[in-house]
Order: C-alpha cells, then structure tokens, then sequence
C-alpha cells in the first residue's frame, strides 16, 4: 500500500483518538487505538448523545452509519484445548458448549461509523449491562440502523430501546432462540422437513451430534495480549 | 357502500424478477405501493457463526458463497481483515494479482446486474450479450483457479499460486466445427494475461454495445428514468455505498479514499451521477465497466514487466511449496500444523472493506488470540441497500417494483449471509 496514503490514515486517526479522548473521556468513554483503527467504547447511559455529536459535530461528521452488530463476549479467551483430565477419546474434549462466563458485560452492540465528509472511521462499543440486554437505538439518528439491530435482535436478543419495529429478520418465521448467542449449539434444536405421509412440513429435534474437527486453541504468546498498540499497528 | 381497502401483494420467494428468494410484502392502493416490507433471510445460512467455529483459513471458501456473483471481492474483504489482524504485508505482485482479478470480478457483477436488470424491465437482448461476456471472464477465473465461481483463489497473505503461462483452449468435439473452434481459440493462443489484455481492449466497444440497445431507448427511459430518486442526504442516511450512493452524486471509492490493494498506482475516474435515479445509478455502473478494463490493461502491464512471490514466505501463515515438503522436515511440520490447527492472530479487532461491485463489503473480525475468530461479521452492502426498499418505491406504481430491485442488484447470498 502506499505508505504517504496509509500515514496520512494513520495520523488523521490519531488526532482523531485523541480528540475523542479529550471529550469523550470525562463521559467514561474509553478511547483505543489499535491497527490504525479507532474503538470507542461508551457507557450505554451516554450511547445516543454520543453517537449524535459525532454525526453533527463538524470534526466528526460521522454521517453514514457503515455496519452495526451484536458480540456475545461469553466465551472470550476461552480454549477448548485445556482440560484439567487425559482424554482417551481423541476430539473428545471441546465438543461441549461452553458455559457463559463473564455474564455481567456479556452482550455489546458496536457500531461502525464511516465519515465521509471527513474520511475517518470509527467503532463505538456500548455493553448492555442488564438482563435482559438493552441498548438504546441509534435508528433516530441514522435511518440505516433499523435492518442491522433488527439483526442483531434476532441474533442475540439484544433489545434496542427506541426501535419502532424491532421483530426478528434472518430467522425463520416462528424461530425460538438467539443463534449467535454462544450458547446456542451450532447444528441448532429443530430440523425442518417435508414428511410424505403427513402431506406437510414439520419440526424435529435435530439429530446431529455437535462435533468438533479442530479445536479451539489459545496459543500462550498470544493469550490475553492487550491489542497492539500504536507503533506495532504497521507492522 | 363497500369500504374501500388496501390491497397487500405478496410478491416472491418465487418470482423471476426477486433476484432469488426474496418475500416481498406490498400493500397497494390500486396500483401504488403504500408500503414495502421486504422478508429476508430464506437464505440465511449463518456463515459468520460457522466462522467462528472453524480456523481462519477454513472460512475462505465460505466468502465466495455470500455474494455469489462477485466472489473474489469478497474473499477479498476476509483476506485484508485477517491479514491486518496478523500484520502481514502482502507481495506487490499478489496485490496486482488481486487488483486485477477484483475487476475482472466487477466487470462479471455489473454484466449480470445489466443483464437480469433490463430483463426485468423488458429488454430482453442485453441478457445475451451480458453473458456472452462472463462466459470469458468466467474462464479467467477457471484458468487461474480451477472453478468457474468459487474460486478460492485469494489466500491470507496473497493469492494461491501464480498466473498461468498458457491459457486453457477448446478441445475437438462433435458439437462444433473445426473452424468454429479454431476462431474460439484465436485469443487463447498466448498466456492468460494474453487472453485478458485481448479481452480489455475489446470489452470498452462492447459496452459501447450494450448502451446502444439502452441508453437512448425511449421504453429503458420510461423505466428507469426518475424512478426511485434518492437525494445526497437520504443516500448518506440509509447507509448506501458503491454505485448506489455514487449515483446520488457523491464521489466516494474506497479505491480511491482509503485505498488498498493496488490501486492507488493505476490510473482511473470515479463516474458520479446527478439526479440518483435508476437511470443515473445505470450510466455510473456502465461507466464503471469502462474505467475497469482500463485498471485490468494497467494491472497486465505491471505483471507482464515485474515478476515475484505472489504469497508471503511466512510458512506460519502461507503453506510451504508443495515440493519443499518432500524433503524438508521443517515444511513438513509447518504444512501440518497451518493445516490442523491455523494461526492465532494476536487479540484484537479488525475492520476491512473493499469497494466490491456492489457497495462496500466489509469484513468485522474479533480475534481473542484463539485460532479461530472470536466473531466475524461480514457488511453486505446489499442488505443495507435493501433494507431502502420502503423509502425507495414508496409512492411508485408496482411495476416499478421491479425497476428498483434491479438497480439496488441485490443477491441474497450476501443479504442473508
């Protein structure tokens, strides 16, 4: 790539984490930036006057809401390598869903914002800290965000507050669950088909066994490691 | 007196001109659409969940299966989010490789956007010719990978394997004269980027084809012309990229603002529209045709004078020569361990996009230092585009309908992921 074009990103970037820093830190919001991307994470309490200073504030100009999403944070760093006992089973160990762990902050919506006024980017982080998970809705603010947390809703069961038409979107009609949640096996609980005799479609519990072929490791050097930091961002 | 009520349409899963499955729910006044509620998801194949439970270069071939008719773009977006969360820096030539390809790719998605596009509006020419077009391009993508669409051919770290010195000709067969095949095999005499040089310099008067079937033709103008108007500020509100938000008069090409790949040394124009029509959006794709094949000549020039590795040497990430195995121990033991458990990128998160025929295609990433991604969302441009339908036909008689899905090309591969 060339380099004057991706310092030029790298320092816009940089002003940019800064100034967020400077207004954003004394709301709580922490400001991270790491492989020449800017992460903000505010408190949910703080979510929309937040996300409208950055689309009205002329330094910002956040204008086009680029992609929103839910995370379920359950399983993070979590390996399916380690176990306290041998097994004699080969792929025995990991095909087990992992119980939820760090519940407390366990679902966050983040946004991506895409400036083109300004050509920025930029991540904004808000964790749902109740249960059920709410989150106030950025649709008010950008129109773009009904399909994504209707999405999101449908994957995660994450409630967006202010949504005026929050039903589920990929699954299908009548679907009970969450799929993405981390929790929620793989291969799914029903399996659909055409049964001949019954002349309908009907429901079955699934019959796949959950089956691991490559299990999910942590390699130590990489474990827990903070993101990169600035200087190693260009590497 | 009867009351008089709105009528609700259910158009698709099933219809020729919903572009794949999908439900629309219209409720009409007459012939005006109220309201639009578009069903998505019959494709919905959870592929970003299958993702997280497979090591990062397991997921690859997945990519080309979400937009199934720009499949290397997408493969694309994957590589630069993996390859950004591992710090690898790509060969220049792969980068030229994957610049070219990513046009060659545009040029397939456009020819079968203007194909299905005028076929639902009425004109049924085009078709062919469209995908007379592909059928070239389709073995450009067969010569360098060995499949016709899911190619695969994009790896973390560059391309699988450089570009072929021969380009793959018509065999005799009882179907067809000799003569016949002879005239086929005229431009595959030489190296495949014989046979794509041949193909850009003759695909712009093609084109020019194309248009004069259309752009004057007073029935595409009926159609298209004025239809479905999406001002700047409504274009930046509903989150459309590519061809979409250019058509409403913004410059914005992730090629040129926040570029990658190879393209900030090739030589190309941005078209812009004015009105943000069907129209409009129908002269910028056109023209978009044009300035690729003018970034594919660029690309086979480079790659005709500059020679090298089209992947990196970095055997943790990219897997040793095939030959080295034979006798290395070290190749051995690295082509095991890529192939069993993959690489873990140190955690962290990473966003890359590339402006994919359709709009800007993204690719979220969450590694937590595992071998596999903690989460991967991908951006599919067309799900933002569809997700317009309501705003965009509202006030629009029905047959309309039709005109709008053409020009937001939508495929639900990508919508319903």
């Amino acid at each position: 790539m060339n380099e004057t074009v991706k310092s030029n990103s790298q320092t816009r970037h940089a002003e940019l984490a800064e100034r967020l820093r400077e207004q954003f830190g004394p709301l709580g919001g922490e400001v991270v930036f790491a492989l020449g991307e800017v992460t903000l994470e505010i408190p949910r309490a703080h979510l929309l006057e937040t996300c409208r200073t950055l689309r009205d504030a002329d330094e910002y100009r956040f204008d086009v809401l680029i992609d929103s999403c839910g995370v379920d944070y359950a399983a993070y760093g979590q390996s399916e390598w380690e176990t306290a006992t041998a097994s004699a089973s080969g792929f025995g160990r990991g095909v087990e869903t992992p119980e939820p762990q760090n519940v407390e902050a366990r679902f966050a919506a983040v946004h991506h914002l895409l400036s083109v006024t300004n050509n920025l980017r930029l991540r904004v982080r808000a964790f749902c800290d109740s249960e059920p998970p709410i989150v106030d809705s950025v649709v008010g603010i950008w129109p773009a965000a009904d399909w994504f947390e209707r999405e999101a809703f449908d994957m995660y069961g994450i409630l967006f507050d202010g949504h005026p038409d929050l039903r589920r979107i990929l699954t299908d009609y009548g679907f009970m669950g969450h799929p993405f949640r981390k929790d929620f096996p793989l291969g799914g609980y029903v399996e659909m088909r055409y049964d001949a005799e019954q002349r309908r479609v009907i429901y079955e519990p699934v019959e796949l066994e959950p089956r691991t072929l490559v299990p999910r490791v942590v390699r130590q050097a990489n474990a827990g490691a903070a993101p990169a930091a600035e200087d190693a961002a260009d590497a | 007196m009867p009351e008089i009520q709105n009528y609700t349409l259910n158009f698709g899963p099933q219809h020729p001109s919903a572009h794949g499955v999908l439900r629309l729910v219209l409720e009409l006044d007459g012939e005006t659409v109220v309201r639009a509620d578009p069903h998505v998801g019959l494709l919905h194949r959870a592929t970003e969940k299958l993702a997280e439970t497979k090591p990062y270069n397991q997921s690859l071939p997945y990519m080309d299966r979400l937009d199934y008719v720009s499949m290397m773009c997408n493969e694309h977006a994957y590589c630069l989010a993996v390859e950004k969360l591992l710090g690898v820096e790509v060969p220049e030539r792969a980068k030229f490789i994957r610049t070219m390809y990513d046009e060659i790719t545009r040029i397939l998605n456009h020819l079968m956007w203007i194909g299905t596009h005028a076929i639902d509006i009425g004109a049924m020419t085009v078709f062919l010719y469209a995908f007379r077009e592909r059928e070239d391009l389709m073995d450009c993508y067969e010569a360098v990978s060995g499949a016709r669409m899911h190619a695969a051919y994009y790896r973390v770290g560059g391309v699988y394997r450089d570009l072929p010195d021969e380009m793959p000709k018509f065999e005799p067969n009882g179907f067809r004269s000799e003569a016949d095949i002879a005239l086929r095999n005229e431009a595959r005499q030489g190296s495949l980027l014989d046979f794509i040089e041949d193909f850009a310099d003759r695909f712009p008067g093609l084109v020019d084809e194309y248009e004069t079937l259309l752009t004057d033709n007073r029935i595409w103008k009926q159609r298209t012309v004025d239809i479905a108007v999406v001002s700047p500020e409504e274009a930046k509100a509903m989150g459309f990229s590519g061809a979409m938000l250019r058509g409403s008069g913004i410059e914005w090409d992730l090629r040129k603002t926040q570029t990658y790949a190879a393209y900030d040394k090739v030589d190309f124009d941005i078209p812009v529209g004015q009105n943000g029509d069907c129209y409009d959006r129908y002269l910028v794709r056109m023209e978009e045709m044009r300035q690729s094949a003018r970034i594919i000549k660029q690309c086979v020039q480079w790659l005709r004078q500059n020679q090298g590795p089209v992947i990196v040497q970095d055997h943790k990430v990219a897997p040793p020569a095939r030959a080295n195995m034979k006798g290395d121990m070290e190749s051995l033991i690295h082509h095991f361990k890529l192939f069993t458990e993959g690489y873990c990128p140190p955690a962290g998160e990473a966003y890359a996009a590339v402006e994919a025929p359709k709009g800007e295609f993204g690719c979220y990433m969450i590694s937590d230092g595992a071998n596999k991604p903690y989460r991967l969302k991908i951006r599919a441009p067309g799900f933002v585009h569809l997700a317009a339908m309501d705003a965009m036909v509202k006030g629009h008689m029905i047959s309309d309908v039709t005109a709008v899905i053409g020009t937001m090309d939508v495929v639900f591969g990508e919508i319903d992921r």
